[in-house]
């Protein structure tokens, strides 16, 4: 009954197992902390040469006229707004393609779809999300981009072959699930109370949707929109693979335009020394991405927090 | 009472209005679905479609002459020259012997080196073999040039036609399996192209991102469900996954470059950085599906391990963790399979280059199938998207492999408490 | 198509009180109810007399509640509910064809166990029938409306000045005051209750019956109760139901101290239940 040496080996044999499991536990910290160090770090390195409202709010992004090492952060201008401005508005053309489908999706879903058809059809939404985005990239490059060019042709329209319309477009295909997953989870969980309620009143059944439910619901499908837009923001290889590499300071979804992830990776793959000032600028894109979507997706997670605790 | 009358006919005067909004309401939520349904079918058609092509590969038949000479300065082609050159004695000019020269492709000769490297009693004999022919000619067996077309408007001249027909007649030109495109590693000509190379560096990636990603998941999922009490600090934890899983995955990629790469100093284009890079993007992925299978797991399964005397570690380890296994290895599954698509952080890493050789070894330089399906998008050349849309049907087979095995592991294991 | 409003019947009724007891409001014949295979309910034959508060009592599970819901086909929305049989209203069967179930719900409604006022305002829920139905053309006559009901339910002095607050701020007794508010606002003419005061306190559960009591003078009301002692307070008619089935049915006084069956003997004695 009492502790003998044996359990006393065996009891810290456990204490340093569970050592290990806390360290382990630990690693999604450190990986936080690795993130955030590097990219402002470097950032930092970066905002050392090209000043920061210059960065933010400048308007001419054309990091490769430094040429000579000697040049570094001297000529070549670093103003990343032509930058957000494409990344916003292939974003924006995505969420109109997505938000709608998706919503009107998920309502049929979650009300109206027979367990049967709910059942194949839900599975076959979220393949959407599982093609890999290199394989959208592709998609967009030589299926889209030249139809849409050879459909404007047709109605006189001059479509770029890198158009911000092409990428946004299957960027928009690639984030329906988040949308329709999302919202058909917070329909449902509106209590069937609440149906009831309405049905015994002698609503219709798109009156009870459109009146009580979703607006009952707005928080959470709020809360998906934000997800899918910070997953449309953070996306590489469809943009890097249809948009364009010159920045292009509009909205005119026909032109082409480049993207933040875009310049990142245009600035690191290649070769060049790793302390030029245009590296260190992809690493001031790379905070840039990392604090927005960081922001969106706190903001998003809050809300349907919020709302969960609202049933609950 | 007359409001009940009055009522009664205004909501009659109502009703085909509201029941016309509700089937069109019913309306849009079968056309939204059918339209995202479509979606799925238009990318994967126009993919397979592009694709499938690429699994047949133009070979033609010579009989080559190994000539002595020839093989002491390893001048493999040249032996094929001459065998073309018996074929169409007429050709005369420099300029018509080039385009002769030209219909097959400018490494049949490794094919060659081959089959006498292995039997050196060939040399000084004639052997007969299938050689892969150029990509244009390629192209033009699969029905991809138009005759009609004017001459100055294509790749292929009347007179490369007029031999090509010749040899169909005499049926030494044919579409056979592209086995090579399975077994070779990248090249700049499209018809000695494969994805094997690729294909060995992402299974090294994923070997090293299953073993660092599923031991550290699954401790930590352990510890945050079994072990740890409910402070700040856990919930610090979990916010930290919970937005760690949804980072974008170029965020990693610059982690990776900064860290391993220029920090550790680790070799660049490595398997092994790639990864590790992929292994802290899963971390997140399996520690949630890891939690989820541990709290599956009813709590009588532990109150009767620690009535009977067990420590809580040995409740956890000989009792939850086997029920909760299964489960764990779904989730493990379903994160490989999307640590294979990934590309972003491993061209941050600079898994990019233009690699022939393939992989030995965790840390030769190497790419990964996604990567490569990107390098080839970039080429001009049709054969080229012939093949990219090939390796996306490969690269999605294994994907869809994936998750079959993780469902039926799901099915089988599935308990009902 | 709808079903035509008899009031010239359903005006002479209210006129005499002889008139008002041999009239049904509604009455069911033959019902059969199946859930699947398994029959929740077996040859019901009932009489609901109009501007009368009637009481279906029995044990758990006997299925009062799943006979509520036919009366305003609420069970039309469960997959693979199956109802045999006839359900009257004014001598008109709810259940033939072509009978629309939106102007039924109007004419019938429901006032559910628990409250569940709409996540909206206090106005907005009392407003939503009326609104959805498009019986009030103005502002100023959807205001008419909700005042008139919420002084009926009498909670116009409590929720006077602050309509817009939501209605999910109210106490218990207070949302289910609201959620018939919100039932009488369209004027039905049949008001179902499933065990409207079972989630309350005492309190409150005396003020609703109060209120049920007064609102019999110009509705009908079928009311499902597990208390006893509420049905005797209450209803001037009570129907005993028992495993699926309806045992007796009559004068409430009749079915507390006479009465004929001895299943309903053994309930109201209180040796089952």
């Amino acid at each position: 009954m009492y502790v003998t040496p044996h359990r006393r080996a065996k009891i810290a044999l456990e204490k340093m197992i569970i050592g290990i499991l806390i360290v382990s536990s630990m690693v999604a910290i450190f990986t936080t902390i690795g993130i955030v160090a590097s990219v402002l770090f470097e950032s930092l390195r970066f905002f050392a040469e090209v000043p920061i409202l210059d960065f933010v709010f400048g308007l001419e992004w054309s990091p490769q006229t430094a040429l000579r090492s000697d040049q570094v952060g001297s000529s070549g201008s670093f103003g990343a707004v032509p930058l957000f401005v494409g990344t916003l508005l292939i974003s924006a053309i995505a969420l109109f393609v997505a938000v709608p489908i998706g919503l009107f999706a998920a309502i049929y879903l979650a009300e109206y779809a027979h367990a049967q058809i709910r059942n194949w059809v839900k599975p076959l939404l979220e393949m959407l999300a599982g093609i890999p985005t290199v394989v959208y990239g592709f998609f967009a490059a030589l299926v889209v981009a030249p139809w849409l060019r050879g459909t404007g042709a047709g109605f006189g329209v001059d479509i770029s072959s890198e158009s911000a319309l092409a990428a946004g477009l299957v960027m928009g295909i690639m984030i329906i699930p988040f949308i329709s997953s999302l919202s058909d989870d917070v329909i449902t969980a509106v209590p069937q109370a609440m149906r009831e309620g309405s049905l015994g009143l002698g609503a219709t059944k798109s009156e009870t949707i459109r009146k009580v439910l979703l607006p009952a619901a707005l928080p959470g499908i709020m809360g998906s929109i934000l997800l899918a837009a910070s997953r449309a923001i953070g996306e590489t290889m469809i943009v890097v693979m249809a948009a364009g590499l010159s920045a292009n300071l509009t909205l005119n979804p026909f032109e082409t335009v480049t993207a933040v992830t875009v310049q990142i990776v245009a600035l690191l793959t290649g070769d060049q020394e790793f302390d030029s000032a245009k590296t260190l600028a992809a690493f001031a894109l790379g905070l840039a991405l990392f604090v927005t979507t960081l922001c969106l997706n706190i903001i998003a997670h809050h809300i349907v927090r919020k709302y969960r605790e609202q049933y609950e | 009472m007359s409001d009940r009358k009055t009522n009664s006919e205004l909501i009659e005067a109502g009703l085909a209005r509201r029941y016309r909004a509700e089937r069109r309401f019913k309306m849009y939520g079968i056309a939204a679905t059918a339209v995202a349904m479509s979606f799925l079918v238009i990318v994967l058609v126009a993919i397979f479609v592009r694709g499938v092509g690429a699994f047949n590969q133009t070979q033609i038949a010579q009989v080559v002459f190994v000539d002595p000479e020839l093989a002491k300065e390893n001048d493999w082609q040249g032996m094929i020259k001459a065998s073309l050159r018996e074929t169409f004695p007429d050709v005369e000019d420099r300029k018509g012997k080039r385009l002769l020269y030209g219909l097959m492709s400018s490494g049949a000769g490794y094919d060659l080196q081959n089959m006498v490297q292995n039997d050196a009693s060939l040399v000084g004999q004639k052997v007969q073999l299938w050689m892969p022919a150029s990509d244009d000619v390629d192209m033009v067996m699969k029905g991809g040039v138009d005759r009609n077309q004017p001459e100055s408007d294509r790749r292929i001249s009347d007179q490369e036609f007029v031999w090509i027909d010749k040899l169909a007649a005499d049926g030494m030109i044919e579409l056979q399996f592209n086995t090579r495109f399975f077994t070779a590693g990248d090249s700049r000509e499209p018809e000695l192209a494969g994805i094997m190379g690729a294909a060995k560096g992402s299974f090294y990636t994923l070997v090293v991102c299953f073993l660092l990603s599923f031991p550290l998941g699954v401790m930590a999922a352990i510890y945050l469900e079994e072990f740890s009490p409910k402070n700040r600090w856990t919930d610090l934890i979990e916010v930290n996954i919970n937005n760690l899983a949804a980072v974008p995955s170029i965020v990693f990629g610059l982690l990776g470059l900064a860290m391993f790469l220029n920090f550790f100093g680790l070799p660049r284009s490595a398997s092994l950085v790639g990864g590790m890079v992929l292994a802290l993007m899963t971390l997140p992925t399996i520690i949630i599906a890891s939690r989820l299978a541990l709290r599956s797991v009813p709590p009588s399964i532990r109150e009767a391990a620690l009535a009977v005397g067990a420590s809580r570690l040995q409740t956890v380890l000989d009792h939850v963790l086997p029920l909760a296994l299964p489960g764990m290895l779904t989730g493990a599954i379903i994160g490989m399979a999307r640590a294979l698509g990934e590309t972003a952080p491993l061209l941050m890493i600079g898994m990019v280059a233009f690699i022939v050789d393939v992989p030995g070894n965790f840390t030769d330089p190497a790419t990964a199938l996604p990567v490569q399906i990107y390098l080839w998008a970039d080429s001009p050349e049709r054969a080229f998207t012939e093949r990219t849309a090939a390796a996306i049907i490969v690269l999605l087979a294994f994907l869809i492999a994936m998750n079959v095995v993780a469902v039926i592991l799901r099915k089988k294991f599935e308990q009902r408490w | 198509m709808a079903l035509t409003i008899s009031t010239e019947v359903s005006h002479s009724a209210r006129q005499s009180d002889y008139s008002k007891s041999l009239s049904s409001k509604a009455a069911a014949r033959k019902v059969n109810v199946y859930y699947g295979d398994k029959q929740a309910l077996k040859d019901i034959n009932i009489e609901i007399p109009e501007c009368q508060v009637t009481a279906l009592i029995g044990p758990s599970g006997c299925g009062k509640s799943t006979f509520l819901r036919c009366l305003n086909r609420m069970n039309d929305v469960i997959d693979g509910c199956r109802i045999e049989g006839e359900i009257l209203l004014d001598g008109e069967d709810i259940y033939a064809r072509g009978v629309d179930v939106v102007h039924l719900r109007a004419r019938i409604g429901m006032v559910f166990q628990k409250p569940n006022p709409f996540p909206k305002s206090i106005y907005d829920n009392v407003a939503y029938g009326p609104k959805i139905h498009g019986i009030a053309k103005t502002r100023a006559e959807m205001d008419e409306i909700v005042f008139h009901s919420l002084e009926k339910v009498g909670l116009i002095d409590e929720v006077r000045d602050r309509m817009e607050a939501p209605g999910t701020s109210l106490s218990g007794g207070q949302q289910q005051r609201l959620c018939i508010a919100r039932a009488i606002a369209v004027e039905p003419e049949v008001i179902l209750m499933d065990e409207p005061c079972s989630a309350l306190d005492p309190i409150a559960t005396a003020r609703i019956e109060e209120l049920i009591d007064e609102l019999k003078q110009n509705y009908t009301i079928v009311m499902v109760t597990h208390s006893m002692q509420q049905a005797a307070r209450v209803s001037q008619k009570t129907a005993f139901f028992h495993m699926g089935e309806l045992v007796e049915q009559g004068d409430t006084t009749d079915i507390f101290t006479k009465p004929q069956d001895e299943r309903t003997l053994a309930y109201v004695t209180g040796r089952i239940g």
